[in-house]
C-alpha cells in the first residue's frame, strides 16, 4: 500500500500511509484506537472503494482497484472484522458458505457436499465440531474459527485479522495464533491488528505501529521490543504501564456472604457457588477468573439481579445488611457496576455524551419536577474535563467516540451516581495504552476518595499493576484470596484452574 | 463569495472589502441557518406541501373556513400521534388504537344513551375505560413479555369485536350539545360579536407572547450556563415568522368560528406531553430505553414499569381520540376509528421518529400528522378520488422515510 490517504468529513483519518508486507510473512498493525488501523484495512479489503482514497494498493505486483468486498475477495484478500460477521442461526457450514454457496444439479445448493467441505476446513482449522452445529451454540472462541474456515474457503492468500483474541481467553488465544503460525506455513499471508503487545512479539515478523494517521515505523522482528511498541505508540514513554498507587485502606465498606447464582434457562446449574468476598474503604479488589468463571454473573446478580434466578446470599454494607432487588435498589444503596459491554449494555450510542452521563442518575437534576437541561450540561462538562473525555462538546453522540472515550462516559456516569462501591467489569477492555493509563488513574483516584472498587479482569498483569488484593474465581466458587504482595501470575492461574472436588 | 471578487475593475474597493468582511462574519449564522433548516426538514416539508396545495386548489385550501376544518378533521389523528411516537420511541407499536378509540366512542354513546349519564360523567368513564384497556395491554407486554406488535394486533380485534358487542350491531348517535362540543364546537364571541373575533385573535396573541417568553428565558437559561445559542439575528427572525403563522392562523379562526375545541385539547397535550418527553424522568427514561434498552435497566431505569405506562397513556389518548371523533360525527358506529392507527404511525414516522426506537418528538409527530391531514384535504379539495389519496399517502411516507435514513447517513451516522 503507497500513501494512502483516506479522509472522512472532517477528519483525516489517514495520512500517506504506506505499508508493506511480504509474502508469507505474519505483519502486525499496532496503534491506540483511532489511530487509524482499522481505516487502513478497511481501504485494504474493498470496504472502501477505490476512489474514496487517494494511493495505490499493489497486490502480487499489480495495482488493484477493488470496488468491494466481493473484488478483494476474488484475488485473496479476507478480512475478519473486530465483531465476527456470523449469523447466530445458521450452522457452521451454512455460514462458511455464506454467499459462496456449494451448488449441485440445477443450481441448488448441495448440503451433503457443502458439510463436506466445511468439516475439511474445520479439519484445516482445527476445529472439532459437527458442520450442521449451529453458530450461537459454540463459544467465541471456536466462531473465531469458523470465521478463519470460512476465509480458506475463499482460497484466502492474505488474511487480515482485526483484533482476532479481543474476545478471547487464553488458551483460544493460544490456539487461534498456533492456527495463524500455521496457516503461514501453508503459504498464506496474514496481517493482525492487535493491542496485545506479547502476542505481537509472539508471532510477528515485522510490526508496523500506526500514530494519528500516520506511519511512525516498521521494526522488524529482532528489534521488537514491548517498550519501543509503546512509545511509539503513545509518542512518549511510559515510565510506567500503571500508574503509581498508594493504598489507604480503612474499614469494610462491602461484604457479600454464600452469593449463589443459578443459571437463568437451566436452574439446576449453579453458576455462582456461595462467594463470600469483602471490600475495604479505599481499597481496589480485584476478581481474576476465566472465561466462564462466573465473575461477570456474579457481579450482575449482585447488582440488582441482572442476572440468573434462584439468587441467594447477603450483602452487608458497612456492617448493616442492605438489598440489592433490583438494579435502582442497588444504586440506591450505593452500588455502581460498569458492565464489560459497553456497546451492548452501557451506553445509549445513538444519544449525547451528556444524556449518557445523566442516565443513572436523572434525579438529582429534577427541579420543581422537571430535569434541568441546563444544569445536566454543566455536570456533564464537568466531567468532561475532569475524565478528560476527548470530544468537543458534550452534545456528541457516545456511538461516535472511541472505545477510550465512550469508557470515560461510562465511569462518568457511574461516579455522577456517587456509589461507596464500584464494580468495573473489565474496565479497559478493548481501548489503547495510553486510556488504560487514564482509566487507571481514576480508578487510583475513587480508591483515593474512600470509596471501595471491585476489579473484574482477564488480563493478569492489570489486576497485579493496580489492585491491593485479588481473588481468584473458579467454576463459579472463590478458590483464594491473595494479597498483592503474595500474588503472581503463577500463583493466581493455579488458583483460577483450581477444580471443585467432585 | 466569488461573485463579490469578481466585481467590475472599477467598483469601490472600500465596499468590496466591506463586503468580504460582512460575510466572513456572517458564515457561521448562514451555516447555522444551513444546518437548522436540515435539521427540519420535516417542517419545510409541510410547508412545501401546503403551498403546492395552496397553489392547486387556487388558494380554497387556506379559506378561513377550510383552515378550521383541517384542524377539526384531523385533531384525534393528531392526539394519537402524540401518544404513538412516544410508544414508537420506546420500541414498541400500537396497532389497536383504532380499535379502541371504536370501543371507546361506543361506551361513552351507551353510557348516554341507555345509561343516563351525564356528558362529563361519559368522558371520564370513557377515559378510565381508555386506561384500563392500555393497563390490559401494558400488562401483556410488560410483564409477560409478549412484544406489543402481536399484543396490540390482537388488542386491535379484541377491541372491534366488543365495540360491535357494546352497540349491538348498530349505531347510536344524539349527544348533548356539551358531549358534541368535544368534536364540533368553537370558543368565540365571549366580548361580543364581531366579523372577526377578537377573542380568538387575544389568545392567539397570548399564545404568541408565551412562546416569545419561553424562547427568550430557555436562551438566557443558556447563556447563563456558557452554553452554545443560535445567533441572535436567526433566533429573533424565526420568532417573528412563528409569531407570524400563529397569528395569521389566528387570523383565519377568528374569521371563521372561533377557536376548535379540539385545537384546545390538542394544545393543551401538545404543551404537557412536549414536556413530559424532554423534561421529566419518566419522558427521559423513554429515551433511555428505546436508545438501549439493556443500558437503560443497568442504570436502574425500571423498564417495565415505563412499558406499562406508556401503554397506559396510549389507552387513555386513544379513548380521547375516540371521544373527539364520536363527538364530530355524533355517532359511535362500529366501523369508527378504522385505519386510525395507520394514520397515527405515518404521522409519527413522517415525523422522523426512528422504527428502532430511541429517536422522534412530539413537535414531529404533529408536524407528520399536519401532512397527512393536508394531503387528505387538499386531494379531496381537489377531487382526486380516495384510491390515489391512499396511493399519495404510501409513496408520502416511503419518502419521507427514505429522505430521514438518506440524511442520517450523509450525516456520518451508519
Amino acid at each position: 500500500m503507497r500513501s494512502i490517504t483516506k479522509t472522512f468529513p472532517g477528519v483525516k483519518a489517514l495520512a500517506d500511509v504506506t505499508l508493506e508486507v511480504g509474502r508469507g510473512e505474519i505483519h502486525a498493525i499496532c496503534g491506540e484506537n483511532g489511530a487509524g488501523k482499522s481505516t487502513l484495512m478497511k481501504v485494504l479489503s474493498g470496504v472502501y472503494p477505490h476512489g474514496s482514497y487517494d494511493g495505490d494498493i499493489v497486490f502480487e505486483g499489480k495495482t488493484v482497484a477493488f470496488r468491494d468486498i466481493r473484488d478483494s475477495e476474488a484475488v485473496g484478500v479476507v478480512i475478519i472484522h473486530q465483531e465476527l460477521a456470523l449469523s447466530p442461526y445458521l450452522s457452521i457450514a451454512e455460514n462458511i458458505f455464506l454467499n459462496n454457496e456449494v451448488k449441485g444439479a440445477f443450481g441448488l445448493i448441495d448440503w451433503n457436499k457443502a458439510n463436506l467441505e466445511a468439516s475439511k476446513l474445520l479439519a484445516r482449522v482445527g476445529l472439532r465440531e459437527n458442520p450442521t452445529t449451529k453458530v450461537m451454540d459454540i463459544g467465541v472462541g471456536k466462531q473465531q474459527l469458523v470465521e478463519i474456515a470460512k476465509a480458506l474457503s475463499k482460497r484466502v492468500k492474505l488474511l487480515i485479522l482485526d483484533e482476532p483474541t479481543a474476545a478471547l481467553n487464553d488458551e483460544d488465544s493460544a490456539h487461534l495464533l498456533d492456527l495463524i503460525l500455521h496457516l503461514k506455513e501453508q503459504g498464506i499471508t496474514s496481517i493482525i491488528i492487535s493491542h496485545k503487545l506479547n502476542e505481537i512479539k509472539k508471532i510477528a515478523d515485522s510490526v508496523t505501529v500506526i500514530r494519528d494517521g500516520k506511519t511512525i515505523e516498521t521494526i522488524a522482528k529482532s528489534d521488537v521490543t514491548e517498550e519501543r511498541i509503546i512509545k511509539d505508540m503513545v509518542g512518549r514513554d511510559l515510565e510506567h504501564r500503571y500508574p503509581d498507587h498508594t493504598p489507604n485502606i480503612g474499614e469494610e465498606i462491602l461484604r457479600v456472604e454464600n452469593w449463589t447464582a443459578h443459571h437463568p434457562q437451566d436452574p439446576s446449574r449453579v453458576i455462582v457457588d456461595n462467594v463470600d468476598l469483602n471490600v475495604r474503604r479505599g481499597e481496589i479488589v480485584g476478581i481474576a477468573g476465566l472465561m466462564g468463571a462466573g465473575r461477570t454473573e456474579f457481579a450482575m446478580s449482585l447488582f440488582g439481579r441482572s442476572y440468573g434466578t434462584r439468587i441467594s446470599g447477603k450483602v452487608f454494607k458497612n456492617g448493616k445488611e442492605i438489598k440489592t432487588r433490583t438494579v435502582a435498589e442497588a444504586i440506591d444503596n450505593g452500588l455502581a457496576y460498569a458492565t464489560e459491554d459497553r456497546k451492548q449494555y452501557g451506553l445509549n450510542l445513538i444519544e449525547d455524551i451528556k444524556r449518557n452521563i445523566s442516565m443513572a442518575s436523572l434525579r438529582k437534576l429534577v427541579h420543581g419536577g422537571l430535569v434541568s437541561d441546563n444544569e445536566e450540561f454543566k455536570v456533564a462538562n464537568e466531567y468532561r474535563k475532569s475524565m478528560n473525555i476527548k470530544s468537543p462538546t458534550v452534545l456528541a453522540k457516545t456511538g461516535k467516540l472511541s472505545g477510550g472515550n465512550q469508557q470515560k462516559v461510562v465511569l462518568s456516569k457511574w461516579i455522577y451516581s456517587n456509589p461507596d462501591v464500584l464494580i468495573l467489569d473489565e474496565p479497559t477492555r478493548g481501548i489503547d495504552v495510553g486510556a488504560k493509563y487514564e482509566i487507571y488513574t481514576i480508578i487510583n483516584r475513587l480508591a483515593a476518595e474512600g470509596k471501595g472498587v471491585i476489579v473484574i479482569s482477564s488480563e493478569l498483569p492489570e489486576l497485579l499493576g493496580i489492585c491491593d488484593r485479588i481473588y481468584a474465581l473458579s467454576e463459579g466458587r472463590i478458590t483464594g484470596e491473595l494479597p498483592i504482595e503474595e500474588a503472581t501470575p503463577e500463583s493466581l492461574i493455579k488458583l483460577m484452574t483450581m477444580e471443585s472436588p467432585r | 463569495m466569488t461573485n463579490t471578487t469578481q466585481a467590475p475593475p472599477g467598483a469601490d474597493q472600500g465596499f468590496l472589502a466591506r463586503a468580504k468582511r460582512f460575510l466572513a462574519r456572517a458564515k457561521p449564522t448562514l451555516l447555522h441557518i444551513a444546518q437548522d433548516l436540515g435539521k427540519n426538514g420535516i417542517f419545510l416539508a409541510l410547508i412545501a406541501v401546503v403551498i403546492f396545495f395552496a397553489v392547486r386548489t387556487e388558494g380554497i385550501l387556506l379559506y378561513p373556513q377550510n383552515i378550521s376544518n383541517l384542524i377539526v378533521q384531523n385533531g384525534y389523528i393528531l392526539i394519537l400521534a402524540i401518544g404513538m411516537v412516544l410508544v414508537i420511541v420506546a420500541g414498541h407499536i400500537d396497532l389497536s388504537v383504532g380499535s379502541v378509540a371504536a370501543f371507546v366512542g361506543a361506551i361513552s354513546g351507551v353510557l348516554i344513551r341507555d345509561l343516563g349519564f351525564s356528558w362529563w360523567m361519559a368522558i371520564i368513564a370513557a377515559i378510565v375505560v381508555g386506561a384500563l384497556v392500555g393497563a390490559w395491554q401494558g400488562f401483556w407486554i410488560a410483564y409477560v413479555g409478549i412484544p406489543a406488535f402481536i399484543v396490540t394486533l390482537a388488542g386491535m380485534l379484541i377491541f372491534r369485536g366488543l365495540a360491535l358487542v357494546v352497540l349491538g350491531g348498530a349505531n347510536v348517535g344524539s349527544f348533548p350539545d356539551e358531549f358534541r362540543a368535544l368534536g364540533n364546537g368553537f370558543v368565540t364571541n365571549l366580548f361580543g360579536e364581531f366579523d372577526v373575533d377578537p377573542f380568538t385573535l387575544g389568545i392567539g396573541a397570548v399564545a404568541i407572547v408565551g412562546l416569545f417568553i419561553q424562547q427568550i428565558r430557555t436562551r438566557r437559561g443558556r447563556l447563563a450556563y456558557a452554553q452554545d445559542v443560535e445567533p441572535i439575528g436567526w433566533f429573533i427572525a424565526k420568532l417573528v415568522l412563528v409569531g407570524a403563522g400563529i397569528m395569521w392562523i389566528a387570523w383565519a379562526l377568528a374569521s371563521f368560528k372561533g377557536i376548535p375545541v379540539t385545537l384546545i385539547v390538542l394544545a393543551v397535550l401538545v404543551l404537557i406531553y412536549g414536556i413530559i418527553a424532554n423534561r421529566t424522568v419518566f419522558g427521559r427514561h423513554i429515551y433511555a430505553i428505546g436508545g438501549n434498552r439493556h443500558a437503560a435497566e443497568l442504570s436502574g431505569v425500571k423498564t417495565k414499569k415505563v412499558d406499562f405506562f406508556l401503554f397506559v397513556n396510549m389507552g387513555v389518548l386513544a379513548a380521547l381520540a375516540g371521544l373527539v371523533f364520536t363527538a364530530r360525527l355524533n355517532l359511535a358506529g362500529p366501523k369508527a376509528g378504522d385505519g386510525f392507527e395507520l394514520e397515527a404511525i405515518s404521522a409519527a414516522f413522517i415525523g422522523g421518529a426512528a422504527v428502532q426506537g430511541g429517536v422522534g418528538t412530539i413537535a414531529g409527530a404533529i408536524i407528520g400528522g399536519l401532512i397527512i391531514g393536508v394531503l387528505n384535504n387538499g386531494m379531496s379539495i381537489l377531487g382526486i378520488g380516495i384510491e390515489w389519496q391512499q396511493a399519495v399517502k404510501g409513496f408520502v411516507l416511503l419518502l419521507a422515510v427514505a429522505f430521514d435514513v438518506f440524511n442520517k447517513r450523509r450525516a456520518g451516522g451508519r
